[in-house]
């Protein structure tokens, strides 16, 4: 009968290892997709190479300039007191995942190599330009993510290749992530959008999930409001509310939202608009 | 061949306190073995060698089947048996009311999903593999899918596409109002989605016959349609209840219980099958979609004068119970109003979608959407508060209904709309409070400042049990004998199927109360050692089942007095029943159980019918119903209007219940109804495009969580129903009524918006709110 094998190697180079080693052979982390496709019948691997063990993927690390987030850390870390303070972003996507069972079995590493459009830590990743560390038989790798997610459900990840981290540059200021589902909670988004502002920089960085084939950055609404702000207002930066509308526009223009038994592209593109301004609304004030 | 293990069928033996009898929240006797995950379902069902089945079922919605190759599928190693059409010995359909469904599909598939063929094999892998490997050769045809067109179109069944067409004219057809308003709604496709797959064990039995092991809500009927098809007669197809998971309707009707039967007989060994969840959307019928016209007449001052409607009802495919849900709907079209005229037209048809059948309300549900908003409407036009309006038209006692019949039990529709029109209302959104309280929930998407709430109100009235005429009976076995340590023990040997609804604990309330009996012991559910029960649906089972059981208790207590009387050489009338013991009224002498046991256990059969009903005749009149449950429910919304997300923030209900034979179980079947009444509201729909289900998954098919789940404050009426027993009517359906219309009217109150489709989507809500605004 066919019984998969199963490889559990400690470190990633056994892991790539396996993979090598054994033709056909998937990764397998939380499994929280992974059992999915298996249950559909989408998926029927020869051998599978589980990660669980594999310490150095569970580690992060937390620098001045950055976040390093091992591939293997769950959405129960992920919104745990650690990173929602360096992170407050990824924490909120982090808890709206699932159910608290997937949250503890479900892995960052896996989101990235499932890519769904629908992937909730994909939109703050983007925003962040994220950058993931891959390691494969013939060294490592660092690819922009937006490199690695190159279609639905497609990524430019080789068969033998481990995702080993994702890194993030911090940035600081407020930042925010806001998820439209038709239930109040487990569930696909329908829409996402992660907004972060930089009061340094003096720049905002806006990105879509769920309204396109990848996550996508308004790069018109994030310019457009970056100069509508007005950074040293007393009190904070702030913007006026034609300039928040703007914004809200800009931003509808940058989905390309599809109609499926999910929702209707218009009301995706309605949704992105009205999430979006509401998250930079709570990160700089509207002018009176 | 021995018993398979994994059954849930082990004998339940409860030593209760004798307190716990009718109006005591017995605990139930399975209740800590599912709540540690340690009850058998029927997916646990297992026996050494058994085989694994697998169905084939089409792609297509609507195909000519020009061949079936099944030589790959056998050709495959491991592979036993490969069964289609061709082999089923006997009948080759089945149905719940007509038998017009294949047992496997062979010159034409008519919706998506229907079986063609079913494989056994040693392993669940290799049957799923092999069921691919079979070759059909299909013609794609134009499917029909718009239940109006179908009722006028070519039939795609030799039955023809009407299953049934009812009207109800009542009073005086001409009358009219002076104020009318008219609607026409819109309801979906909700599915039971109980969270046991369907699943079950066949085993060949070496009397030609086979035992069936399965989870269902009607044992008997289950087995006659499977002898039918099998070409066997009854007694050589035994059928024990397995574990079931849940039920609301979807076990009604025969899903795999004949495929698994052919492959044991074919195989001669024992079969397994257990759905997937994607396969289970196929594998059960859903609530009937409905489309209805309705137009109401009033006077000036809010009294009715007439109700006109038009239900049709999508009954998909095959016919299952689609002409039981139309009579519901036509019947039920008004809701729980005195209306003196009517004209109310059913249909159903039949299409290429899924075909539809039962579900926990059965008619009702779609009617309740349409006649509750009509009376939000006319409350509107006539400037009138619409609990108020409710309250001036509710059905009372004597009154007429619609179909002639006159309410001669329990009405207490005014009592029901007052007890949930005054339970406190939730105070308002708490602005530091946490987010998950708010529309949008963990999607953090709203904040206080973008949240509307509404307030809506409906009622609803529903029939106790099976209707127009069926002879609907339940039939229970109770045995008295003296136990080991010298304590009576009673069996109850009944077919009841236990779909979670608790009639295992009502069983022994009803033991306990009547003959003061400690230790009482369930026997297993099965077609083997007791006539039918019925089907665990219609609400019907503590009334019909309870019936049975009762009257099997007060037969065996006057063999008690008889045997008392006996030992003290008096008249039985001379002796009663006191707390488990017999005494002698003239000398306070008293005799337990235990003493008059002795010489022999007493056993006893008692079968239960309710009063009998009549068909409805060419104008929709008649006495076709033997009682009536009415709930009112009051729901309390927040709408985040510019992204149509939403949260129930609470939930008040009155219920018409009769009596509460066990409080905490009432309670729970009324918070579960209004979860799956909210659940049919605002998002639980199997979508369907062109007759092709897109969602058969929990991914997209959306059930209410906790998180969405609001607080429910219920308060039960306990007017006795004089013919049923201890007075008590049904409670499982109307939870599930008007809960869901009660809810779009609230976000209808929340919004300004008309919103005339359940369950309601984000953007029917915030594309027509933007237009608005
Ligand atoms: C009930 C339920 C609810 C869900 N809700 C959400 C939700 O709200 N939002 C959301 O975004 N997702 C959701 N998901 C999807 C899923 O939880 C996430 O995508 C999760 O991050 C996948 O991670 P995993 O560790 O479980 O990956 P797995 O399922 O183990 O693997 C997924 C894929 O990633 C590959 N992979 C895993 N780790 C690596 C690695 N280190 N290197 C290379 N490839 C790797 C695997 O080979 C596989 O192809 C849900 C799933 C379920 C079952």
């Amino acid at each position: 009968m066919p019984v998969a094998r199963v490889a559990v190697p400690t470190t990633v180079d056994e892991a790539v290892q396996a993979l090598r080693e054994t033709p056909g052979a998937q990764l397998l982390a939380g499994g929280t997709d992974f059992c999915v496709e298996v249950n559909f019948g989408l998926r029927r691997p020869p051998a599978v190479v589980a990660l669980r063990r594999v310490r150095e993927l569970r580690r992060y690390e937390v620098t001045p300039a950055s976040v390093v987030i091992g591939a293997g850390t769950t959405y129960a870390d992920m919104g745990g007191p650690e990173l929602s303070s360096v992170l407050p972003a990824l924490a909120a996507a982090a808890r709206t995942v699932g159910s608290p069972q997937i949250r503890n079995a479900g892995t960052l590493g896996g989101n990235v190599a499932t890519a769904s459009p629908a992937g909730d830590t994909l939109p703050l990743l983007t925003a962040l330009d994220a950058r993931v560390r891959l390691r494969g038989p013939s060294g490592g790798r660092t690819v922009a993510l937006g490199e690695v997610v190159t279609g639905v459900k497609t990524t430019s990840i080789a068969p033998d290749e481990v995702v080993v981290e994702v890194v993030l540059d911090r940035r600081p200021g407020p930042q925010q992530f806001l998820k439209v589902g038709t239930r109040n909670a487990m569930v696909i988004a329908i829409a996402s959008a992660a907004v972060v502002v930089d009061l340094e920089a003096h720049d905002v960085r806006v990105a879509l999930g769920s309204v396109a084939p990848v996550p996508v950055r308004a790069a018109a609404a994030e310019a457009h409001i970056a100069d509508a702000i007005d950074w040293r207002a007393a009190g904070g930066p702030r913007a006026s509310a034609a300039a928040l509308a703007r914004f809200a526009e800009l931003v509808a223009d940058a989905a390309s939202p599809i109609t499926d038994h999910r929702s209707t592209s218009e009301y995706r593109r309605r949704a992105v608009q009205v999430i979006a301004r509401r998250a930079l609304e709570r990160c700089v004030a509207r002018a009176a | 061949m021995p018993a398979p293990s994994g059954t849930g069928i082990a004998e339940r033996v409860a030593v209760g306190q004798v307190a716990d009898r009718v109006g005591a929240s017995a605990a139930r006797p399975d209740g800590a073995q599912k709540t540690r995950g340690e009850f058998a379902f029927s997916s646990d069902l297992w026996m050494d060698a058994m085989l694994w089945g697998k169905t084939l079922r089409s792609p297509h919605v609507a195909a000519r089947i020009r061949s079936i190759d099944t030589r790959p599928a056998l050709a495959t190693p491991g592979v036993r048996a490969v069964v289609t059409a061709a082999d089923v010995p006997g009948r080759p359909t089945f149905g719940l009311e007509v038998p017009d469904q294949p047992v496997f599909a062979s010159d034409l598939v008519r919706y998506h999903g229907e079986p063609l063929a079913a494989v056994a094999a040693d392993h669940p892998e290799t049957a799923r593999a092999a069921a691919m490997a079979i070759v059909v050769d299909y013609e794609p045809l134009v499917p029909l899918v718009d239940p109006d067109v179908a009722l006028e179109a070519a039939p795609i069944h030799p039955d023809g596409n009407v299953f049934r067409h009812l009207v109800i004219r009542h009073g005086d057809p001409g009358a009219t109002g002076d104020v009318v308003v008219e609607g026409t709604y819109e309801v979906g496709m909700q599915d039971q989605a109980f969270l046991g797959p369907e699943s079950g064990l066949a085993v060949p039995a070496e009397d030609g016959g086979v035992d069936l092991y399965v989870a269902t809500q009607w044992l008997h009927v289950d087995r006659d349609q499977i002898a039918a098809s099998l070409g066997l007669p009854v007694e050589r197809v035994r059928l024990y209840l397995a574990g079931v998971g849940g039920a609301f309707g979807g076990r009604e009707d025969v899903s795999l219980q004949i495929h698994l039967c052919m492959l044991a007989l074919r195989t001669g060994r024992p079969v397994k099958m257990v759905y997937s969840r994607d396969e289970s959307f196929f594998g059960h019928v859903h609530r009937h979609p409905a489309r209805m016209w309705y137009r109401h007449h009033a006077t000036r001052g809010g009294d009715l004068v007439k109700v006109e409607a038009r239900i049709v009802i999508d009954g998909g495919a095959y016919l299952s119970s689609s002409n039981a849900v139309i009579s519901n709907a036509t019947c039920f079209a008004p809701g729980p109003y005195r209306v003196p005229n009517a004209f109310i037209e059913g249909y159903a048809a039949r299409t290429n979608n899924p075909p539809c059948g039962a579900m926990r309300g059965f008619g009702a549900v779609q009617a309740c959407y349409g006649h509750e908003a009509q009376m939000d409407k006319l409350a509107a036009v006539l400037s009138m508060d619409p609990v108020a309006l409710r309250l001036r038209n509710a059905l009372e006692r004597y009154d007429r209904l619609v179909t002639g019949q006159v309410l001669t039990g329990a009405a207490p529709v005014r009592e029901v709309i007052l007890a949930a029109a005054s339970h406190p209302l939730p105070p308002p959104a708490d602005p530091g409070g946490s987010i998950l309280a708010l529309p949008g929930g963990a999607g953090a998407t709203a904040g206080p400042g973008d949240v509307r709430r509404g307030v809506g109100f409906a009622v609803s009235f529903k029939n106790v049990a099976y209707s127009e005429g069926f002879d609907d009976f339940a039939t229970a076995r109770l045995r008295l004998e003296t136990g080991v340590d010298h304590e009576p023990v009673a069996t109850v040997t009944v077919a009841t199927a236990e779909v979670g609804q608790g009639f295992v604990t009502l069983a022994q309330q009803i033991v306990r109360e009547e003959l003061g009996v400690r230790r009482v012991v369930l026997a297993p559910a099965s077609t083997v050692d007791v006539g039918s029960a019925g089907s665990s649906s219609a609400s019907r089972q503590t009334w019909m089942s309870g019936g049975a059981l009762q009257l099997a208790c007060s037969t065996l207590r006057a063999e008690l007095l008889v045997r008392a009387a006996e030992l003290w050489e008096c008249a039985a009338s001379q002796c009663v029943f006191d707390e488990g013991e017999v005494v002698q009224a003239a000398t306070g002498e008293r005799l337990s159980v235990q003493d008059l046991l002795s010489p022999a256990p007493l056993e006893t059969e008692q079968e239960f019918h309710h009063r009998p009903t009549k068909a409805l005749d060419a104008d929709g009149q008649g006495d076709a119903h033997v009682s009536f449950m009415f709930a009112a429910h009051r729901a309390v919304v927040d709408v985040d209007p510019d992204l149509g997300l939403l949260r129930v923030v609470q939930v008040a209900t009155g219920q018409d219940i009769g009596k509460a034979i066990n409080p905490v179980q009432v309670t729970g079947q009324i918070e579960g109804g209004i979860a799956q009444g909210i659940g049919l509201a605002v998002m639980e729909e199997i979508v369907v495009t062109e007759g092709r289900v897109r969602n058969p998954s929990f991914t997209d098919y959306l059930l209410p969580t906790i998180l969405d789940m609001p607080e429910v404050l219920a308060t039960v009426i306990e007017e006795p129903e004089p013919d049923a027993p201890y007075g008590a009517k049904g409670v499982g359906e109307p939870p599930t009524i008007s809960s869901g219309p009660a809810v779009l009217a609230a976000i209808r109150d929340a919004t300004g918006l008309p919103l005339t489709r359940a369950p309601v989507r984000p953007e029917d809500i915030a594309l027509s709110h933007g237009e608005t605004t």
